[in-house]
């Protein structure tokens, strides 16, 4: 049988009796359906959740084992220890790159125009976007926990800084996510995220105190990590779980003294100024 | 519009009477200061195809956006299934299936998660879209496929899901953006087969295309457009026949005595013919039939040429598209051929 006699046997034609049309399920109902598709993506590819596993364990063991014996950490500690904080932190500036990538990646394969003709609510893409994403975040959160486990870091706080550290974790990646939809929607190509997330974002996350202390940076360079949010949340992270870092002292800017305040101002910038941005650019990015 | 050259089609659709799937008034399109489409009406009648046909960046792509709510009109205003594409665009998009002019299936899915996130985007439940993606799939002879990512799937695979997705909400109204571009033979035969099929069923089509042979065999109604204006409309019969009578087409096996034929053709014709050196034929029309043909017959015979084909027959559309526009259809998948062909032919 042709494709054409298999259609018109189980009349697949039947428009308008057959066709009851389906009521709206609601914007949450779109947005998982759309987020699911994500988690798929990344299963199939999982050379794209590289960022997220393998770059960490390797800068674990990278500054940990190669450098670490070299970095002092004033105050005294375990360099590995104080170091998970600074890894986390990175690892999760990259949430921005990998939302970018499938926002970019969807206007290549026309999927935004697919999306387009569909009948779903308003956001639903997007937000399908940030829900993966927030998810795919959550992986090197896990993962770094226990890596950090086997190497000497241990969670020493309380029970209270221990969920605020995660809090915090979690907040910014979810702030990530729109920097991710902002970058995605000005750049027009895969390739020219991956561009930016080289020259831009991985230079960013070396200029903190991610893997040294900041102290042994030059004075201009150190202006820029001191005021640099992932030094802040590097920092903080080290605070709330009671780990090695380098003592504040008198005369350091309000954000070293303050690292988890300093965050949490970021964070709610960004979703305050950055999202909205993210969402308009991103709408003119697909009215064509 | 001013510049359409309206073709009197008493039997076609567009008569009237019948109710109207898509409607659209004076469209236009400006990017910039750039006109895609200079005011385009358009109506198809419920059931019926209509082809848009034109050359790349005639405005085809534009138009069809523009009814399928994913592009506003500068101007004009259109309606598709009832509902204003403007105001109620959601209320389109529940009635419509789109095929992109490239396939949009999403290639790190299987064609079964590709089907049945479509149909829950569709508003159908998750169950309910897992059934219809395997009864779809089993359809379009793709169930073999239904665990493969759609990736890994041949062009000619990958349109078929595309369709198959745009069919998932049984659609009212079915718009296909080039469905046969870049498919072979014997995919695009069947893929007409399935359309021809879905219009049997009251699915209204209205498909673009490059290639004047599809729109002659499926369309009801052809709409020509150029440079985002229509300049002609009606079926392919009366298409032709504004173009003028039959052609006298003679082929024969030696290329050197080719000029000789067109000097035959031309006198006995009155018209200046085509000659196409690759082919080896020249063509001119006539407008006294079979007796032209009989006269062409003679001269060939008496002049003791060999003829390995001799016709008498209706233009071609794309002899059509040539009349109307001046120029050729420019068909992507053969450069090469095409400007051969071109050297090689004297008007």
């Amino acid at each position: 049988m042709t494709v054409a006699d298999t259609v018109s046997t189980t009349a697949t034609a039947e428009p308008a009796e057959e066709s009851a049309l389906h009521p709206p399920r609601g914007v949450l109902h779109d947005v998982w359906v759309i987020a699911r598709r994500g988690l798929l993506h990344m299963k199939r590819q999982p050379e794209q959740l590289t960022d997220a596993t393998i770059q960490p364990i390797m800068f674990v063991v990278l500054f940990g084992y190669v450098f670490g014996g070299a970095i002092h950490v004033q105050g005294g500690g375990n360099y590995r220890e104080f170091l998970m904080g600074g890894i986390i932190a990175q690892t999760l500036v990259f949430t921005a790159f990998g939302v970018a990538l499938s926002i970019a990646n969807d206007r290549k394969n026309q999927a935004v125009d697919r999306f387009r003709s569909l009948p779903i609510a308003r956001g639903a893409v997007l937000g399908g976007h940030a829900v993966a994403n927030l998810i795919k975040a959550l992986l090197p959160i896990g993962l770094m926990s226990i890596a950090g486990y086997a190497i000497g870091w241990r969670i020493r706080g309380g029970l209270v800084d221990t969920v605020t550290a995660y809090l915090l974790m979690i907040a910014f990646a979810f702030a990530m996510i729109w920097i991710g939809v902002l970058l995605g929607s000005i750049v027009a190509t895969p390739e020219g995220v991956q561009g930016i997330a080289f020259v831009a974002l991985f230079p960013l996350t070396f200029i903190a105190s991610t893997f040294v202390p900041i102290a042994s940076m030059p004075s201009a360079l150190r202006d820029v990590a001191s005021w640099n949010p992932i030094t802040t949340l590097s920092d903080a992270l080290r605070q709330l779980f009671h780990n090695p870092n380098t003592p504040i002292k008198p005369g350091d800017p309000w954000s070293i003294a303050h690292p988890v305040a300093y965050t949490w101002l970021w964070i709610i910038a960004i979703i305050v100024l950055a999202a909205p941005a993210a969402v308009r650019s991103y709408a003119r990015s697909i009215e064509r | 519009m001013m510049s359409t050259r309206d073709i009197e089609s008493p039997s076609g659709p567009s008569a009237g009477d019948a109710p109207l799937a898509i409607e659209g008034r004076g469209l236009v399109k400006r990017f910039g200061d750039k006109v895609a489409l200079a005011g385009v009406d358009i109506a198809v009648a419920k059931g019926t195809v209509t082809a848009v046909l034109g050359p790349n960046g005639a405005g085809k792509t534009t138009a069809v956006r523009i009814l399928t709510t994913l592009s506003n009109a500068t101007e004009g205003t259109a309606t598709v299934a009832g509902f204003d594409v403007a105001r109620d665009g959601n209320e389109v998009r529940r009635r419509i299936g789109l095929a992109a002019q490239d396939a949009t299936v999403d290639p790190l899915l299987t064609g079964h998660e590709n089907l049945t996130m479509i149909g829950e985007l569709h508003q159908l439940s998750r169950r309910e879209a897992k059934a219809r993606a395997t009864e779809l799939l089993e359809q379009f002879e793709l169930s073999d496929a239904s665990a493969k990512v759609a990736g890994a799937y041949s062009g000619g695979m990958r349109r078929r899901l595309d369709l198959a997705a745009t069919l998932v909400a049984r659609p009212e109204v079915l718009f296909l953006d080039e469905p046969t571009t870049g498919l072979d033979p014997r995919a695009r035969n069947e893929l007409w087969a399935v359309l021809e099929t879905l219009v049997d069923g009251g699915v209204t089509i209205l498909l673009t295309t490059q290639y004047l042979e599809e729109a002659d065999r499926l369309a009801d109604d052809i709409l020509v457009i150029d440079h985002g204006t229509v300049i002609a409309r009606g079926d392919a019969r009366s298409l032709k026949r504004q173009v003028g009578g039959d052609n006298i087409g003679v082929t024969i096996p030696d290329v050197s005595r080719l000029d000789e034929v067109a000097y035959l053709l031309r006198r006995l014709t009155g018209h200046d013919p085509i000659v196409e050196r690759p082919a080896r034929t020249a063509t001119a029309p006539t407008s006294e039939g079979v007796a032209g043909l009989a006269a062409v017959a003679n001269a060939l015979s008496e002049g003791k040429f060999e003829v390995e084909d001799l016709s008498l027959r209706q233009p071609s559309l794309d002899e059509v598209f040539l009349t109307l526009t001046g120029s050729a259809i420019d068909h992507d998948e053969a450069p090469e051929t095409t400007a051969k062909a071109g050297k090689g032919t004297t008007r």
